[in-house]
């Protein structure tokens, strides 16, 4: 790693992947190889995947804690350092969830597939820098409107 | 289902989700690629749509997985197009595609600090999200003042300036000098009064950055947090939409609490109590609901609550309010609740005075150890390690163990090692640790490392009252079908030494023994030792097993030594002896090997011996021993001469001394070439050297000692004594400095002696083996050797011979116990005759205090507690050295290394720092963790400000006393001038204004 300061308190990475482990989002805030990211989303993946709904939406991985939530046959994972929040940052997947269920009106899988570019732009607009941005979920749907005029 | 708005880009994915296979999908994605690879190599064709649209694609086909190694520079290159929707593709792609390390950010800087400091908005934002998500340290130099006018300006609406203030924390990361602390304070103190709360929740990740690297410099905010959680508390003035489930921004306020755990204490009474309201309000006032994203929430901002209260080391009623909560949360069975609950129990132990109550949930928190999720399992394991003392200790290893037979394979290395920690420290008694470990290595062998069955080993030889009850053990283990590897070699450790003590009982007869164990030990890889002298035992072992009606004699009860006189020697010193006497010597010799078959004679060091370290085996050339026993020897490691006479280490690995100044080593021109290669080589040679070496008695080496730099004042001290005509022909200050650092090698030299040293190390124990040469082919007459140990060192020399017979070499053990901390050194007090001369010397053991350390790595977790808990005055000291060697950063690292001290990158986040952890041994301190933290001053490398903490007040000093000497003069200086000598404690006045208050500094480490 470049920089010891990345290790404290941000989210170092967000994915969204389905069930297969088909990749529909990432986003990275630390300099990684495009090697690594690849095993990184599929370590993430293989950890999730298979854990019981009963179980904590937290695991820990390499160093790091994966938290994660299911939303159909999606999982939003977002890893951050051990020290953090853990239902912080749960809650902030949900809003997260919401924002985009807001967007779309009734988000499903097919349409963060074919709006991907979308799922970044908002995701932009929500999380910076690997810290939250904004927490209105009616800042970032009038900001999207904004953009979407400029188009 | 809305399709993206760009035909191409929606039948290109429906393409890939129709594929039925992974081949397929490859196909379309290679045909995909070539196609907008040849698109892109005549750009000039390509309408600003096209080339977005292929920029969507490339970045989709990435996301799938596959490799792009083209497309990079078109896709920067839109950053720079004059319309809106190209740079925002433009910006965003390049984000995802490329890290802060690539060449191609570099050519766009200019255009992206113009569209900063521009005037369209949309165009700063586009620029400071990039810049936000990916900038580097390049970045950060030609942007930061920039991005800093944004946040502040009163004419830029909150969207700009939100994004401005996360944009400056990244460039921060990068490169924390871009903030000017004086200036920021002020206006970051302004920035907290911001009513936008999607501006005052970035500005907040900003200030926990600043904070956590330099509370000190903010003090004037934290008056500003408590009212902003006062205000949330209250939900006083916060719009609907920053509400979560009617909850005030849950993420504001986990962020604001965690900045207040930056700063040390609270010291200002009304923000005091203001704070303490608003946590109470938390603690009592969060209550369970149905609605999970809003139990979440609340419990985000409890929990948060929770480790500032601890944090702030709150009064009494209020911590134990805080163990109650947790208590509740650790029996609930909402997983994320209960693991959190464990989680922060883990982080309450360090409190002092609620030990006792968290021990009342003992019961409950193994419950979690057999939950079904390893998650829980983890933070229940952390927690009762972490609670583990001697009262519990034997209730919390049993579970551990009975644990460990479930355990799946993520787990039982942790499990293992915690297990044999805890056995270790907190054993009622010995027998039981014996067991632990017994147990341990039956059950999980795999995890069980060397060094955890050496230790079983030391303990039972050093405990008599242990050795048949560990015998007996290793004995019932081996009826045992399957047996791990490791319960062989321990078991056959122990019955080897002391099976004899069980000969009376059923089935424990030496040739019972001997069976049992022989069946065993093909399971044990012996090949793959890359010990030469382990492969050279199973060898020999296997060669005695065929022996037949002779094993009953080499079977026999091994007898005392009275003292530890090589068969050899014996040999060399009588050629003539009769027959029957040779006869017994043989069988001695043999009893010797056969003593040694099962594990070398020595304490356990196979396995794990590196390649570099491999000993040099050398055959003794004496004439009568050829058939009987291929007996070897261990030499340590010499040095040959080169051509011009410099001395080189034969020895490959040369850790991290620097290297010797060879031009300015003067060797004896006068000596007899023979005469300068060592022992060794002679013995090497067909005894090639004719008579004695003339003694030399002007020897430049004396010039060269008394000349050099006062370092180490006892040897030179005893050397200035030494009136000796014989001089030694070795730089002995320089050869006991090596010997700090490495564990066999050189001594002393002289025409007629070599005495090479060989040491091993065992938490307080240390066992050196002498190796006495004559170089002559003349006896060493009037041989003695005494120790004069300090008195923090327990010291017992084995009976050295009065004579050493020419060309001989005599092994003489020396046991070290440790018992306290010093920097006290032990003195080997060494004298012998040769011809008329008698020579005397003085010589420095190398029984330093870094030989009973043992290098440690911590995690930021038990760090930060650990460095904390140990702020009490004398445990923690610290210190400015100034006249400190000026060494980069990296050579401080590696110095500290060859002292044992384990450098821990990443714990402290200030670049110019470095912080280490090591385990000291000693019989009054046992095993003792010591943190220690420099700090260096870039402009000033002479000196640096050194922190060490432990335990124990004198072992705090003796170590931050023994790294000093070696920041301020690096051992083995060849320079003529003497070292700037120690500056004593230096009044904080002279502190450079860089520093800032320790205690500062670390709380924002933590």
């Amino acid at each position: 790693m470049a920089d010891t300061r990345e290790t404290f308190q941000q989210i170092r990475f967000i994915l969204l992947q389905n069930r297969q482990g088909k990749t529909r989002l990432a986003k990275y805030y630390v300099p990684l190889e495009d090697s690594e990211k690849h095993k990184v989303e599929y370590e993430v993946h293989r950890l999730v995947v298979n854990r019981d709904p009963k179980f904590t939406n937290f695991v820990e991985f390499r160093t790091h804690k994966v938290i994660y939530r299911r939303y159909a046959g999606l999982f939003f994972s977002m890893c951050v350092d051990i020290t953090d929040n853990e239902l912080a940052y749960l809650e902030c997947i949900h809003l997260f969830v919401e924002i985009l269920d807001h967007f779309f009106s009734n988000v499903c899988e097919l349409d963060l597939v074919f709006n991907f570019h979308k799922v970044y732009l908002i995701l932009d607009e929500f999380i910076l820098a690997g810290e939250l941005q904004e927490t209105s979920k009616r800042a970032i749907i009038e900001r999207m409107g904004e953009l979407e005029k400029l188009e | 289902m809305a399709l993206s708005g760009m035909r191409g880009l929606s039948v290109f994915i429906s393409d890939i989700r129709n594929c039925h296979n992974k081949e397929q999908e490859r196909l379309r994605v290679d045909k995909e690629l070539g196609n907008i690879r040849t698109r892109f190599k005549n750009e000039k064709g390509l309408s600003p749509y096209e080339k977005k649209k292929y920029v969507w694609k490339t970045l989709y086909i990435y996301m799938l997985g596959y490799d792009v190694d083209f497309g990079h520079m078109e896709t920067v290159s839109l950053i720079s197009a004059p319309k809106y929707p190209e740079k925002q593709v433009g910006y965003i792609v390049t984000s995802c595609l490329l890290n802060e390390n690539n060449d191609f950010l570099r050519m766009v800087i200019n255009t992206v600090r113009n569209d900063i400091i521009g005037r369209n908005e949309t165009y700063q934002c586009l620029a400071l999200t990039m810049v936000g998500n990916i900038g580097g340290k390049e970045f950060s130099e030609s942007l930061a003042p920039d991005v800093q006018k944004l946040l502040i300006s009163s004419s830029c609406r909150p969207v700009v300036r939100k994004k401005a203030a996360l944009c400056l924390l990244r460039l921060y990361r990068k490169n924390p000098d871009v903030v000017n602390i004086d200036g920021w304070s002020d206006r970051m103190a302004q920035l907290l009064d911001e009513r936008d709360l999607g501006v005052l929740t970035s500005v907040m990740s900003l200030f926990v950055s600043l904070v956590s690297n330099n509370a000190e410099a903010y003090w004037n905010c934290l008056p500003k947090c408590v009212r902003i959680l006062e205000r949330m508390a209250r939900n006083q003035d916060i719009p609907q939409e920053y509400t979560y489930y009617g909850i005030p921004s849950p993420w504001l306020q986990v962020k604001t609490m965690r900045a207040l755990q930056y700063f040390p204490t609270i010291e200002d009474p009304g923000a005091r109590r203001a704070l303490f309201e608003v946590l109470q309000r938390i603690l009592m006032g969060t209550d369970v609901v149905k609605n999970v994203n809003k139990n979440n929430a609340s419990h985000a901002v409890l929990f948060e609550a929770l480790a500032l209260v601890m944090h702030l080391d709150a009064e009494k009623e209020m911590m134990s309010q805080c163990v109650a909560l947790l208590g509740k949360f650790i029996a609930v069975r909402e997983p994320n609740i209960r693991y959190l609950g464990l989680e922060n129990m883990s982080r309450m132990l360090l409190v002092t005075d609620v030990q006792d109550i968290i021990k009342r949930h003992q019961a409950q928190i193994i419950t979690s150890l057999k939950d079904p999720d390893i998650s829980i399992r983890r933070r229940a394991l952390d927690l009762l390690y972490g609670m583990c003392d001697v009262t519990n200790a034997k209730e919390i290893v049993e579970e551990l163990l009975q644990y460990l037979n479930t355990a799946e394979f993520a787990m039982r290395e942790e499990l293992s090692l915690k297990a044999a920690i805890l056995a270790e420290k907190f054993a009622p008694d010995l027998s039981w640790y014996v067991d632990v470990i017994l147990q341990l290595i039956d059950k999980a062998g795999d995890f069980v490392s060397d060094d955890i069955w050496y230790r079983v080993v030391q303990f039972v030889t050093n405990n008599e009252d242990l050795q048949p009850y560990a015998a007996a053990k290793a004995r019932e283990y081996l009826d045992k079908p399957a047996l791990h590897e490791t319960m062989v070699k321990v078991s056959a450790y122990l019955l080897g030494e002391y099976g004899h003590l069980l000969a009376r009982r059923p089935g424990c007869s030496p040739k019972e023994l001997f069976a049992i164990i022989n069946d065993k030990l093909p399971t044990v890889s012996y090949e793959s030792y890359i010990d030469v002298e382990i492969q050279q035992r199973a060898v020999e072992y296997f060669e005695l097993s065929r022996k037949g009606a002779a094993l009953a004699d080499v079977l026999a009860e091994m007898p005392k030594f009275p003292e530890r006189e090589s068969a050899l020697l014996k040999k060399a010193e009588d050629a003539e002896v009769d027959t029957a006497e040779q006869s017994a010597i043989k069988l001695r010799s043999q009893q010797q090997t056969s003593s040694a078959i099962v594990v070398a004679d020595q304490p356990p060091v196979n396995g794990s011996v590196p390649a570099s370290n491999h000993l040099t085996l050398v055959k003794m050339p004496s004439q009568n021993i050829t058939e009987d026993s291929n007996v070897t020897y261990e030499e340590p490691p010499v040095e040959i001469p080169k051509e011009n006479g410099a001395p080189v280490e034969v020895e490959s690995k040369v850790e991290n001394i620097p290297e010797t100044n060879i031009e300015s080593k003067v060797e004896p021109p006068a000596v007899h070439p023979a005469s300068q290669a060592d022992l060794l080589a002679d013995l090497l040679g067909p005894l090639a050297i004719e008579g004695p070496p003339a003694a030399v008695e002007q020897n430049p080496v004396q010039g060269l000692e008394t000349n050099q730099s006062p370092v180490g004042d006892l040897a030179l001290a005893t050397l200035e004594d030494q009136s000796n005509s014989v001089q030694p022909i070795v730089n002995v200050e320089e050869k006991f400095h090596i010997l700090c650092s490495k564990d066999s090698g050189v001594l002393y030299e002289d025409p007629h002696i070599q005495i090479g040293l060989k040491a091993e190390w065992r938490a307080h124990h240390g066992r050196l083996v002498l190796f006495l040469g004559n170089k002559n082919t003349a006896p060493l007459l009037s041989v003695q050797a005494l120790i004069l140990p300090p008195s923090h060192l327990k010291t017992e020399l084995s009976s050295v011979p009065d004579t050493i017979p020419p060309r001989a070499q005599v092994q003489i053990p020396l046991e070290v116990v440790n018992l306290r901390a010093s920097r006290d050194v032990a003195v080997l007090d060494f004298s012998y005759t040769f011809g008329t001369s008698l020579v005397n010397v003085k010589l420095r053991l190398p029984v330093v205090l870094n030989k009973f350390l043992q290098p440690i790595t911590l995690s930021p977790e038990e760090f930060f507690p650990q460095w904390k808990a140990l702020n009490v005055q004398n445990l923690k000291v610290q210190e400015v050295v100034k006249g400190v060697k000026p060494l980069p950063l990296p050579e401080i690292a590696s110095l500290f290394m060859s002292l044992h001290l384990a450098v821990a990158p990443g714990l402290d986040n200030n670049p110019n720092n470095l912080v280490a952890c090591t385990t000291f041994f000693s019989e009054t301190t046992r095993a003792m963790l010591c943190l220690v933290r420099i700090e260096t001053d870039p402009q000033d490398r002479t000196q640096l400000r050194l922190t060490v903490a432990s335990g124990d007040q004198y072992l705090t000093f003796e170590l931050k006393e023994y790294i000093k000497e070696h920041l301020i003069d690096i051992p083995r200086v060849q320079t003529a001038s003497p070292p700037v000598p120690v500056q004593p404690q230096l009044p904080p006045a002279a502190v450079p204004a860089t520093y800032n208050d320790p205690g500062a500094m670390l709380a924002g480490l933590l």
